[in-house]
């Protein structure tokens, strides 16, 4: 493991500032490199022992024309020595790369705070390439700011060259100038970053040695020209202890899942067609043939979805992935699998809708769609992780939902905490829940009931394979218990019953709603999904100042916990945050009747802690 | 494949469910069925390793006549639940059936992709060129000019052939048969379902309701041997009622000559089923009523990895046995960067 100290500053007179919690901000070209310096900072923090939150914020397209305003890629991350929920509201010290990223960034920068640019992009071109005829380091725009001018492009150049690069590959290094730099400033270890380089890029050796030497640049340039009046400190945050690892949102539920159909017994089979933010949990679990993972990148989503019902009937664990415009496609063949009540998980990770929308960009505007999107009645009990670890955990839950009951079940992610990281304390195997998955074997020399309920409304399992249990089924309504084409009315309705039932069932299985903050409070605050981070903090907060404020996070959409509708009607007054229109809240007041308000935010961009402050302000001061 | 050997012989009656077949009477389906019911004895699978998987149409209602495992999915997806299932479960003998409007125009994304990743399954399209079961539309292997309900002055859509899409598609195995021919239909199927791959297999069925006498080129006695070819390995295209007409390779196109006359055999075609290169059976799969006779058989049989065995290799799928398998999450949890707070 790498050691968790800075190198030692030659400097002796530099004076280190303390700080509880610092947002930093990486930003430049889409090649700049910048979710990779992003990265490895968080890494590095990570390993020195603060809590972390990130954000990247990727443009839309791959390869935007360079230097332009739709070619800004960004990287913010928020580092503590105390436990944190948000990647930050505003930016404390931020890096542009080029005139764009500093045009579309700055104004995030606290009044007071850093602005470090390398100057040698701010040249006449770059600065028509982002709309500017006049460079902000020349006028007034940056007055408010303490901004440092670095000539990064000719100190990389300096530094990276002698190792037999390209002046192509050379230019490429100077993400690590940046990084050193950042790394000087706040106190960081570079000794993690060094050991990353080596072991991706050690097999070209040049590179790794290149980059190393630039990241070491940048943190000595500091160090002896005195750019900087004092430099800062970020102390270690308590941390519980245990073994931890950084681990995003996608990550965790790849994990989530392999794990859970192990601990199930099983094989896992993805069949998934790549789409944003979805796409690296497929990637994830292509990487995992060693537990049993089979991956299927089908034609297409709805080939996706039918190949993880076919996979399902098998009798595999039974995974599809995808984002809003995907699950539009899978409706069908979601149906399908409620009416053959066969387990399986699907993962959406929303994004900005409609259409194509945002790709890159998060939003919780697909709980409708989730909840009632297909045709007739088609309920299926969906999952929200509200943390990029969550996502671990809701994995898990959403296959032994989907195992235990025989139902497909949703589980809603979004952009912000598939990309988004924290640090995770691992848990241990045997501390995880075990599957009981029990496949008939034989029946009993009586005619086998394919659609013969147990005590939880489940039918059985009975796989292909199994002598003296053939049977058919599929999408045409189904006879109670021997699961016969039927079109009989009476059989119908009950048919839709004992589907809803066995899904309003999940109830009994599942942890009561928790109420944080006061609970003597008159306001509720009701969130679901990632607005966790921003809501628990702004919730801290006003309490903190003598306000009463109490929050509750839905990760069970559907059913809800079953204390749900007492918690809510305990209070006066409920305000409902989401990153959509108004869509939990559609179902909050129409069961439970009451008259809660929608906190709305569809701007591609998670809530602010402000913005919640200020809702909750808003709520309070309204009689 | 590994499949184990029933202990007695099964009948053609154990595959049948109990089902009350629903197809009009006069159906070529019906025949279909028997004949499969027929083919499955020989294969010496136990019936609950076989699995039938069928989209949405007329043929699709097929698994429900059928006493093995059955899956009827919806339109047109019957090949994407079926790559599923076989790539979860290798072991499975996996039959789809489909139709011209399932398979080919709702569901032909998924024809393609299946057939070029030859995942292990026989295919059966019931080509009636029409849409039976919404009581009579064209579909897209529907003649130009055809009068239906949504066609009333004659359909504009041009249509395709299957095996020629197979083909494009890179099927491994691809063969056509007719509803009425029971022996040739039973040969078929049989070579089909022996075959390691995706077996395309086209089926001429009559809709004796909605599209009756399509095939009646091929099938009335007096015409049969002149529209008809029936294929044979290693041997010239040979066809008419004294097997006096032959297919010849003039350039690049087939042409029809007659025997005798300072041409023999040896001037013809041979049909070879296991050319590497699939051109000549891709020219069989262009010779159309009325101007050529219309092959029958099996028109390419050749080797190729099939998707879920290299998967199947490629994973490891035996899960730990109960209780060991803590050792392999907790590998998988704490892979990556780690470090220990204290
Ligand atoms: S409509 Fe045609 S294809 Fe369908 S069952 Fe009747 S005869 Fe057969």
């Amino acid at each position: 493991m790498a050691t968790s100290t800075a190198p030692t500053s030659k400097r002796t007179m530099v004076e280190r500032k303390e700080h509880a919690t610092v947002t930093i901000r990486f930003c430049g070209d889409s090649g700049d490199g910048m979710q990779l310096a992003g990265t490895q900072f968080t890494n590095s923090s990570s390993i020195f022992g603060n809590d972390v939150a990130t954000l990247p914020d990727f443009p839309a397209e791959i390869r935007a024309p360079a230097g332009s305003l739709p070619g800004v890629s960004g990287f913010q991350i928020n580092f503590s020595s105390h436990e944190i929920h948000t990647p930050g509201d505003r930016v404390d010290t931020m890096v542009a790369m080029n005139p764009a990223a500093l045009k579309t960034n700055y104004k995030d920068v606290v009044p007071g705070g850093i602005i470090l640019v390398n100057e040698d992009a701010f040249s006449k071109t770059n600065l028509q390439k982002a709309g500017l005829d006049v460079s902000p380091l020349e006028d007034a725009t940056l007055r408010d700011y303490h901004v440092y001018k670095l000539p990064m492009g000719k100190l990389t150049t300096e530094a990276a060259s002698g190792f037999g690069l390209s002046n192509k590959g050379v230019n490429r290094c100077k993400n690590f100038f940046a990084l050193g730099v950042i790394c000087w400033l706040y106190e960081r270890p570079l000794a993690p970053i060094e050991s990353w380089i080596n072991s991706k890029m050690g097999r070209t050796p040049a590179v790794a040695d290149a980059n190393t030497a630039t990241l070491r640049a940048g943190w000595n340039y500091c160090d002896t020209i005195e750019l900087f009046p004092h430099a800062y400190r970020v102390a270690k945050a308590k941390i519980a202890p245990g073994t931890y690892r950084k681990i995003t949102g996608n990550e965790a539920t790849a994990i989530g899942l392999a794990t859970a159909a192990r601990r199930a017994g099983k094989e896992l089979f993805i069949g998934s067609y790549p789409i944003t933010p979805a796409t690296t949990i497929l990637e994830t679990l292509a990487a995992m043939p060693q537990m049993g993972v089979k991956t299927f990148q089908a034609e297409d989503e709805i080939a996706a979805m039918c190949s993880t019902v076919g996979a399902a009937f098998a009798g595999a664990c039974a995974v599809t992935s995808t984002s809003g415009p995907g699950l539009a496609l899978k409706g069908e063949a979601m149906g399908l699998a409620v009416m053959t009540e066969l387990p399986m998980v699907i993962v959406n990770v929303q994004r900005g809708g409609p259409s194509t929308g945002l790709p890159t960009k998060t939003e919780q505007s697909d709980y409708l769609q989730a909840m009632w999107g297909r045709n007739g009645e088609c309920p299926m009990p969906v999952l929200a992780a509200c943390t990029p670890s969550d996502c671990f955990e809701m994995a898990v839950e959403a296959m032994r939902i989907a195992v235990q009951y025989m139902t497909p079940v949703i589980l809603l992610t979004d952009g912000y905490l598939a990309n988004g990281s924290e640090p995770w304390k691992i848990p241990k195997s045997s501390s995880l829940p075990r599957f009981d998955v029990v496949h008939p074997t034989n029946s009993n020399g009586e005619a086998f009931l394919p659609y013969k309920r147990n005590e939880r409304g489940a039918r059985p399992w009975a796989i292909p394979g199994t002598k003296g249990l053939e049977h058919r089924i599929g999408g045409l309504e189904k006879q109670a218990e021997t699961g016969n084409v039927n079109y009989d009315p009476d059989n119908h309705q009950r048919m839709i019953c004992e589907r809803a039932d066995k899904v309003a069932k999940v109830a009994d299985s599942i942890p009561d709603l928790k109420i944080d903050g006061n609970p003597d409070a008159e306001l509720l605050v009701v969130g679901w999904g990632s607005t966790y981070g921003a809501i628990t903090t702004a919730v801290e907060r006003a309490n903190k100042r003598g306000q009463k404020v109490a929050h509750v996070h839905l990760r069970y959409l559907n059913p809800m916990p079953k204390n749900t509708e007492d918690v809510m009607k305990r209070f006066k007054k409920v305000i409902v945050p989401e990153m959509n229109m108004g869509q939990l809240i559609i179902k909050l007041r129409s069961d439970f009747l009451i008259d809660a308000k929608g906190i709305n935010k569809v701007q591609g961009k998670p809530f602010l802690v402000s913005d919640i402050e200020a809702a909750i302000e808003s709520a309070l001061g309204e009689g | 494949m590994k499949v184990e050997m029933p202990v007695e012989p099964l009948k053609p009656a154990d595959f049948a469910s109990d089902q009350e077949v629903r197809w009009c009477p006069g159906c070529g389906d019906y025949a279909i069925l028997a004949q499969v019911k027929k083919t499955l004895p020989g294969l010496g699978i136990p019936k609950e390793k076989i699995v039938f998987i069928s989209g949405i149409g007329c043929s699709s209602r097929f698994p429900y006549y059928m006493n093995t495992y059955g899956f009827h999915s919806i339109h047109g997806r019957a090949m994407a639940v079926a790559s599923g299932l076989k790539i979860a479960r290798p072991d499975l003998n996996v039959w789809v059936v489909t139709g011209d409007g399932d398979g080919l125009s709702i569901g032909g994304n998924h024809l393609l992709h299946a057939i070029r990743r030859n995942i292990d399954m026989t295919v059966l399209l019931f080509n009636n060129r029409i849409y039976g079961l919404t009581k009579g539309q064209y579909s897209p292997t529907s003649e130009v000019g055809k009068r239906t309900k949504t066609s009333p002055r004659g359909s504009v859509d041009f249509p395709l052939h299957p095996l020629s899409v197979a083909i494009g598609a890179e099927a491994s195995f691809v063969a056509r048969a007719l509803d009425v021919d029971l022996k040739h239909l039973g040969y078929v199927l049989e070579r089909a379902a022996k075959h390691k791959g995706t077996s395309f297999v086209e089926i001429y069925q009559n809709c004796n309701i909605f599209n009756d006498g399509a095939y009646s080129y091929a099938t009335d006695k007096g015409t049969k041997h002149d529209t008809r070819l029936i294929l044979e390995h290693g041997k010239p295209l040979i066809f008419g009622k004294d097997r006096e007409k032959g297919i010849r390779l003039n350039c690049t196109d087939p042409e029809i000559v007659t025997l005798g006359d300072g041409i023999s055999e040896d001037d013809l075609l041979f049909h070879d089923e296991k050319a590497a290169e699939p051109s000549l059976a891709y020219l069989l799969t262009r010779m159309h009523h009325p101007n050529f006779p219309e092959a029958f058989g099996v028109f390419r049989a050749v080797e190729r990895p099939c998707y879920e065995y290299v998967l199947d290799e490629m994973s490891d799928s035996t899960p730990p046995p109960q209780g060991a398998e803590d050792a392999e999450i907790d590998a998988l949890l704490n892979s990556g960067d780690t470090w220990v707070v204290d």
